[in-house]
């Protein structure tokens, strides 16, 4: 084992395994500091780099080479160096930076959250609310697409899609063959499949799970219910292909859905097949557990928000409760 | 007359071929190189010249030869980036048409210098006369010993191969054009790892421009010392330009770095000045990505001295008030031109190229495209203008790879120096349609700074 390397962020010093990237050791300290991932999935090799919304600012290279670093940096594919210092929440310039990507990734999304079934568990609706303006300044008309039924059980709704490949990394990496990618370029790019062959895999459903937005959806559950009127509840089956623990939502005494149980920053931690996801609907089919702690701040979880402390640096110093000043009243709110 | 290098001999007939490459002295490069010197000696014989990168970056290319990794066992490849596709630059496509062995024995000393046994020329896929011309000169070549087994007898081995790209400006981008190399989507490649340490096929890889490596041969010949004594600072050597737009002469020309702009633009030898006898508006000095400059700016700096074709002296006075070397692509517009129609028009290419990886400039690029037409067409409004300088900001320096920061530079520099023209299209929206801005003030020399003493 090699020897560990201290990392400072936001003035909170962490030692880490060299190697790990500055969003992995914002994981290890937890709360407000940790940049928001749009496109990084921790399982998926390969992913991150393309969003931008974790974008830091490294105020000190490392013990070494003091010098900053000239751009403000993706924490998700940069790995930390020994006396590293990074800033994250306490840069003006890095929430400025994110607020912009934010305002980008908005401009071409069709914000029909309404009637999507992502709403609720949207990973660029949380960060729409935390960064994003009150109203847009894109007046032109937004890109749209058809919707397309990849496989019987999936559909994908490309104008919502933020193209962060996630999805594409899931059928290239968790299933046996590639059926699906990036075609064209550009503002015109969409996720496919060839022809609209079907994805028709023990594992392909898990791209739905994958998907930061409501770009790919379960057919199965589409248009049922808004996800903050149903309980989820872990449970867990003796499946041949898969772990078989889940998370199960119930309305009443129905399961209306069945997902991969996900951590607090939305990724799974396991993968699912598609018999546990599509066709285990009956609560006689699960050995239920508990009900599953949500500690994010969704509305799913509205029932349990965690408290959340400022981090001492920011108590101290006004210049940066003044650019923390959203953070702040929304814990004082709590 | 300024002395010549890389194009001294191409009025000669035939230059194309062999024969009479090697009458003129071709391939005594390859000789002096391979059978006196060591591959470290070539190295430092580059580093000495002081070459800096001739693909837009200007990063010398001796440092990025030495930087590469040498792992024991595994190979090592030398790429050339022939994918020439910024607009208003065209000089590679020039060197390959009528002077290809000089490509062909810059490869062969590079890939030497760097160990490489087998090298690539990714050529974009429009410019497919140049390929057939490159494979043909590649086969001379090899039937003269040249390239293949054992070259001259000294033992050491090459394969040269020309690939032909899909002709997309992003995989001028280097990791880029390794993916597509490779055979995938031209997508930029994350940094780090960089080429030096994981490029082509994940083994060491160094990617040169066409000029540079084609510089190399020269530098070997008359050595490093000799080189950098041409031009100016740590602006050595000589440069193809690609002079375009409104001009008596446009083409390549090979200038010696150093020259003054003025010169460059009105003297007979070079451009001969601006077309139909007009008045000289605005410039971009290389190629589309770099900031346009107006016309008292290109030719005089901030301070009244003379401006210089040189990697410093083009760049003084940073985004404020200068602009960049980049590939070479000097483009000059005379007063009846644009700047609006001009901006709309490379944020047009940009959002055409742009690969789609990341946010900013997938979604950037295409909603600057968008107000920039509105602003061209009459139907723009003033808070439009602010609008392209923060969006533009926002796509600078957030990008996975610099087609971002090429797409953002244009358009804030020229909002930054043309703004009034800007301001006229959206107070007269249907005489903005009709006639142009014109020159207005943007040739008359620029009010010299007070002189201020410290104390």
């Amino acid at each position: 084992m090699s020897e560990k390397v201290k990392v400072t962020i936001d003035g909170i010093t962490v030692e880490v395994e060299p190697g790990t990237t500055i969003l992995n050791a914002a994981r290890q300290i937890g709360g407000d500091i940790v940049p928001p991932a749009m496109c990084y999935y921790s399982k998926l090799q390969g992913s991150g780099g393309k969003c931008r919304t974790c974008i830091v600012k490294v105020s000190k290279g490392s013990e070494k080479d003091p010098r900053p670093m000239p751009k403000l940096v993706a924490s998700c594919r940069t790995t930390v160096m020994d006396g590293m210092e990074v800033m994250n929440i306490t840069s003006p310039e890095v929430l400025e930076a994110r607020a912009g990507v934010v305002e980008i990734l908005l401009i071409n999304h069709p914000l029909d959250c309404p009637v999507c079934d992502q709403a609720g568990e949207c990973d660029l609706q949380n960060l729409g609310y935390e960064h994003g303006l009150q109203k847009t300044r894109y007046e032109f008309e937004r890109r749209t697409f058809e919707r397309i039924d990849i496989g019987d059980k999936i559909q994908l709704h490309m104008n919502r899609c933020i193209l962060c490949y996630r999805c594409v990394f899931t059928a290239d990496q968790i299933t046996n063959k590639r059926v699906h990618g990036i075609l064209n370029r550009g503002d015109h790019s969409e996720i496919s499949t060839y022809i609209q062959t079907a994805v028709d895999n023990d594992f392909s459903g898990n791209v739905i799970d994958v998907c930061p937005v409501g770009a790919l959806t379960d057919k199965t559950f589409r248009f049922k219910n808004r996800v903050w009127f149903t309980k989820p509840i872990d449970a867990h089956r003796n499946c041949p292909t898969c772990s078989g623990k889940v998370t199960l939502w119930y309305k009443g005494e129905d399961v209306l859905r069945v997902t991969a149980r996900k951590d607090i920053y939305g990724e799974v931690e396991e993968f699912i097949c598609n018999t546990c996801r599509f066709e285990q609907k009956k609560t006689a089919d699960w050995v239920l557990e508990h009900p599953t702690h949500i500690s994010d701040a969704s509305v799913i979880s509205s029932n349990h928000y965690e408290t959340m402390i400022p981090l001492p640096v920011i108590q101290e110093n006004l210049a940066l409760q003044e650019a923390n000043k959203v953070e702040l009243e929304k814990t004082a709110k709590f | 007359m300024a002395r010549k290098l890389l194009l001294e001999h191409i009025n000669v007939p035939g230059i194309n071929t062999l024969d009479v490459y090697r009458q003129k002295g071709g391939y005594r490069a390859v000789e002096k190189a391979l059978k006196t010197l060591t591959p470290d000696e070539v190295v430092e014989e580059v580093k000495k010249s002081g070459l800096r990168g001739r693909g837009g970056a200007g990063f010398p290319t001796g440092m990025k030869w030495s930087f590469l990794a040498k792992p024991e066992g595994v190979a090592r490849y030398l790429v050339c980036n022939a994918d020439e596709s910024e607009p208003g630059t065209f000089k590679d496509r020039y060197l390959m048409t009528y002077i290809p062995h000089a490509l062909i024995e810059g490869m062969i000393v590079a890939s030497y210098a760097l160990g490489a046994k087998t090298s690539f020329i990714y050529v974009r896929g429009e410019m497919m006369p140049q390929i057939r011309i490159l494979e043909r000169a590649i086969a001379e070549a090899k039937a003269a010993g040249f390239l293949g087994k054992n070259i001259l007898g000294t033992g050491y081995d090459l394969e040269l191969f020309v690939q032909p790209g899909g002709g997309a400006y992003i995989c001028g981008e280097e990791t880029a054009l390794l993916e597509s190399l490779e055979g995938k989507r031209g997508n930029p490649r994350i940094k780090p790892p960089f080429p030096a340490i994981a490029g082509l096929y994940g083994c060491p890889t160094v990617v040169n421009n066409v000029e540079s490596i084609a510089a190399v041969v020269p530098i070997i010949n008359d050595g490093g010392d000799e080189y950098m004594k041409i031009g100016i600072g740590r602006s050595t050597g000589t440069k193809l330009i690609s002079a375009s737009g409104n001009l008596v002469k446009p083409g390549v020309y090979e200038i010696e770095l150093g020259l003054p702009v003025e010169e460059f633009i009105y003297s007979d030898e070079y451009c001969g000045g601006i077309a139909n006898g007009k008045r000289l508006k605005a410039t971009v000095a290389g190629g589309s990505s770099v900031p346009v400059l107006p016309a008292n700016l290109t030719l005089k700096l901030a301070n009244g001295e003379p401006r210089l074709m040189s990697y410093e002296s083009l760049s003084e006075g940073g985004f404020a008030t200068g602009t960049m070397m980049g590939s070479g692509g000097f483009i000059a517009f005379d007063e009846d031109q644009c700047i609006v129609r001009n901006t709309w028009n490379f944020a047009r290419f940009y959002h055409h190229e742009s690969c789609g990886q990341c946010s900013p400039c997938r979604e950037g690029t295409g909603w600057m495209e968008k107000v920039l037409h509105r602003l061209e067409h009459g139907h723009g409004k003033m808070s439009d203008i602010d609008l392209l300088v923060d969006v533009s900001r926002k796509i600078e320096g957030n990008t996975i790879c610099p087609l971002g920061d090429a797409a953002a530079w244009p358009v804030a520099s020229a909002i930054r120096h043309f703004r009034d023209e800007f301001e006229w299209h959206v107070k007269e929206p249907i005489k903005s349609q009709e006639t142009n801005y014109g020159i207005a003030k943007y040739a008359e020399p620029i009010a010299k700074p007070e002189v201020t003493t410290e104390n």
